[in-house]
C-alpha cells in the first residue's frame, strides 16, 4: 500500500524521499551513506512525534480519515481469529458499507460489527464509502439479536461518514433504522463494547454505538455533524472547517472529557496508519481489558448502567 | 372544448409571483401552499388548516396542544430546564435569547400531562420556531422524563415531533440525545406501555433516527416533510432531482414507514379511540 502523506505531513513526506534516495544511492554505489541516512531517520521520527504532540482538530478529522488508516476488516484480522463473516438483512439485500460476523477474541467467541470504507478506488465504490443505507443497519441490527440469543459479547468499530443520503435510503427509512439500534442496544441482554477507530460520523455512527464501553482511538474523532457541514451553515463556507472542527469539540481527548468516551486508547507515533501492527496491538489490549470487566457484571446491573451512561449525557441549568 | 387537455404538472411553489395585492397587516393570510389569500379568522376556526387545499400551516406548540388534548386538561411539568452553552458555540447565546424571545420557551419543547378522550397521558409536543425545533439537551432530557413519569405513572407516552433535528451547537453530546431518547422509549416498551409518535411539518434528522420513529403508532399529519436526510442534501448527493412528493407523510405511507396520516381536526379524536383500545383490560 503506497504511504499517502496529509497536508502537515508534507515535511515528513519530504525527508522520508530523501532518506529513500540515499539508500538507494548507497545500494546502487560505493559510497556509504549510513550514518547519513540513521541521522535522517532519527531527524524524521522526531519531527513526526512533535507534529503528531500538536495536531488541531481539524488535522484529527483529517487523519481520522486517512487513507492508510485501519479499517474495521483490518482489526478483525489483526485482533481476532476465526472471522466468519455473516451477510444480508433478510429483507432487502447485504450492505458492504457494514460488516459483521462471528469471531474469536484470545479464544472466546466473540459478535463483531463494524462500518467498512474502501481502500482503491473500486473498494470504495462498493463498500459505499462506509455510508450505510437502512439494510446496512438492519443487517447490524440482526447480528445484534444473533449475539443476543447466543450470549456471546458484541464488539462494534465505528468508522463511517455517515448514514448514506440518498433517495433509496430514505424510501427504506433510513431514520427508523437507526433509531431502532439505538432502542435495541440499549436494551441488549450481552456485554456491548463499542470502538470509534476513525470518523463517527453523526447518527450514522451512534447507530453502533450504544455501549457498556466506548474507546476512542487516539486520532479519532466523533461528531454530530462533519466540520465542513458545520461551516456550510455557520458561515457558507465549507472550507472554514478548521474552525468549525475546533468548536464542535470532536476529537477523542473532547469526549473523553465530555464523558462519551470511556478511554483513549494510545496509536503509535504518527498514527495508526504509521504501524497498524502496533495499533492492532494496543487496541487488542484494551478491548480485552474492558471486555473482561463488563463481562464481569451481572446482566441486569450491566443494562441498568448502559441506561445510566447514557441517561446523565446533557448539559444544561436547572433551577 | 379542444380535444385533448394539456396536463400541467401541479408543483408546490412554481407559480409565477401573481400581481402585487395590499393585505391589511393581520386581517388576512396566505396559504403557504396553494397562495390563495384568505381570511384569518376563517383559517384560525379550521385548526389552522387552509380551508381550500387542506394545507397545515406550521404552528407553535402552544397553538398545537389545544387540539389534541381534553380541553383544559393540560397541565405543564415545568422541570426548569434552561439551556446551556457549554461549548460556548458561535452565536449560540445570541440565538437562544431571539427564540427565546420569538416564543416565549426555554426551550423548543413543551411537556406535561394531559387527558385525551378522558385517558391520562404523558405529552411532549416540540415547538419548531424555537430554533427549528433542534433537540440539545434539554429537550433530549425533558423528553426522557417524560416518558419516565409515563413509566411511573403507567400511562401511555405521546410525542408530536416537529424539528431539523439535532442541534449543532451542542455538539456531541446533542447526538447523544438520540440515545437517550431512545433508551427512555425501549423502557416504556419494556414496561408494556404503548407510545404514540405524531410526526408534524418538518420532523428530519436526528429526531427522525430516534424517538420520533419508535412510536407503537406513528401517525403523521397530511404533506408533512419527514425524512433523516434534507432533500438539498440528498440532491447534491445523488445529483438528481427528486420526484414529487418525495418524503411527504402520503409518500411515507406509501413506502410502509408510518401507520396513518390524519388531519389536524381529527387529531383529538383518532388518539382518545387509540387510547381507549390501550385502556380495555
Amino acid at each position: 500500500m503506497a504511504q499517502e502523506y496529509l497536508e502537515f505531513e508534507k515535511p515528513i513526506a519530504e525527508l522520508e524521499k530523501k532518506i529513500e534516495e540515499l539508500t538507494l544511492f548507497t545500494s546502487s554505489g560505493n559510497i556509504d551513506l549510513e550514518e547519513e541516512i540513521l541521522k535522517l531517520h532519527k531527524k524524521s521520527d522526531q519531527l513526526r512525534a512533535e507534529i503528531y504532540s500538536r495536531l488541531s482538530p481539524w488535522q484529527k478529522a483529517q487523519i481520522s480519515r486517512h487513507p492508510n488508516r485501519p479499517y474495521t476488516l483490518d482489526y478483525i484480522e489483526a485482533i481476532l481469529t476465526d472471522f466468519i463473516e455473516m451477510h444480508g438483512d433478510r429483507a432487502f439485500a447485504d450492505d458492504p458499507a457494514i460488516v459483521c460476523g462471528m469471531a474469536k477474541l484470545e479464544g472466546m467467541p466473540v459478535v463483531v460489527i463494524g462500518h467498512q470504507k474502501g481502500r482503491t478506488t473500486k473498494e470504495k465504490i462498493f463498500r459505499n464509502f462506509g455510508m450505510p443505507n437502512p439494510e446496512g443497519y438492519r443487517k447490524a441490527l440482526r447480528i445484534m439479536r444473533f449475539a443476543e440469543r447466543f450470549n456471546k459479547p458484541l464488539i462494534t468499530f465505528i468508522d463511517t461518514p455517515g448514514a448514506y443520503p440518498g433517495l433509496g435510503a430514505e424510501e427504506r427509512g433510513q431514520g427508523e433504522s437507526i433509531a431502532r439500534n439505538l432502542a435495541v442496544m440499549s436494551q441488549l441482554k450481552v456485554p456491548v463494547l463499542t470502538v470509534v477507530i476513525g470518523e463517527g460520523g453523526s447518527g450514522g455512527a451512534l447507530a453502533l454505538g450504544v455501549a457498556d464501553r466506548i474507546l476512542m482511538l487516539e486520532h479519532s474523532t466523533y461528531s454530530v455533524i462533519s466540520p465542513e457541514g458545520c461551516a456550510a451553515i455557520l458561515w457558507n463556507n465549507g472550507s472554514k472547517a478548521n474552525e468549525a472542527a475546533e468548536l464542535l469539540k470532536i476529537t477523542a481527548q473532547d469526549l473523553f472529557q465530555l464523558k462519551v468516551a470511556d478511554e483513549v486508547v494510545e496509536e503509535p507515533i504518527g498514527g495508526a496508519h504509521r504501524d497498524p501492527r502496533r495499533a492492532a496491538e494496543l487496541l487488542k489490549e484494551a478491548i480485552s481489558r474492558n471486555l473482561a470487566e463488563i463481562r464481569n457484571i451481572a446482566l441486569p446491573d450491566l443494562i441498568q448502567q448502559r441506561y445510566e451512561k447514557v441517561r446523565r449525557l446533557g448539559m444544561f441549568d436547572e433551577l | 372544448m379542444a380535444w385533448f387537455k394539456k396536463e400541467r404538472p401541479e408543483k408546490l411553489g412554481s407559480e409565477a409571483p401573481s400581481k402585487k395585492v395590499k393585505i391589511p397587516e393581520g386581517l388576512w393570510v396566505k396559504c403557504d401552499n396553494c397562495k390563495e389569500i384568505i381570511y384569518r379568522k376563517e383559517v384560525e376556526k379550521n385548526f389552522k388548516v387552509c380551508p381550500k387545499c387542506d394545507y397545515h400551516f406550521r404552528i407553535s406548540a402552544s397553538e398545537r396542544l389545544p387540539f389534541l388534548v381534553d380541553e383544559g386538561s393540560f397541565l405543564e411539568v415545568e422541570d426548569g430546564l434552561s439551556p446551556k452553552d457549554f461549548l460556548n458555540f458561535k452565536d449560540y447565546k445570541d440565538k437562544l435569547k431571539s427564540s427565546r424571545k420569538k416564543t416565549g420557551l426555554k426551550d423548543a419543547v413543551i411537556s406535561g400531562e394531559a387527558r385525551i378522550g378522558g385517558h391520562p397521558v404523558q405529552i411532549v409536543v416540540m415547538d419548531f420556531n424555537f430554533m427549528g425545533g433542534s433537540m440539545g439537551s434539554v429537550v433530549g432530557e425533558k423528553i426522557t422524563r417524560a416518558v419516565e413519569r409515563a413509566i411511573e405513572k403507567k400511562t401511555p407516552f405521546i410525542a408530536v415531533a416537529a424539528s431539523g433535528g439535532a442541534r449543532m451547537q451542542e455538539g456531541i453530546l446533542s447526538l447523544m440525545q438520540m440515545a437517550k431518547t431512545s433508551a427512555a422509549t425501549a423502557r416504556l416498551a419494556d414496561a408494556g406501555l404503548p407510545y404514540i409518535s405524531i410526526l408534524t411539518d418538518p420532523t428530519f434528522g436526528g429526531v427522525t433516527a430516534s424517538f420520533a420513529m419508535l412510536g407503537d403508532l406513528i401517525i403523521a399529519e397530511p404533506k408533512t416533510l419527514i425524512g433523516f436526510a434534507g432533500p438539498r442534501v440528498i440532491e447534491q448527493t445523488i445529483k438528481q432531482q427528486l420526484p414529487a412528493g418525495f418524503q411527504r407523510a402520503e409518500f411515507l405511507l406509501e413506502h410502509g414507514m408510518i401507520d396513518m396520516i390524519v388531519s389536524r381536526k381529527d387529531m383529538h379524536g383518532t388518539l382518545a379511540k387509540v387510547l381507549e383500545f390501550f385502556s380495555n383490560a
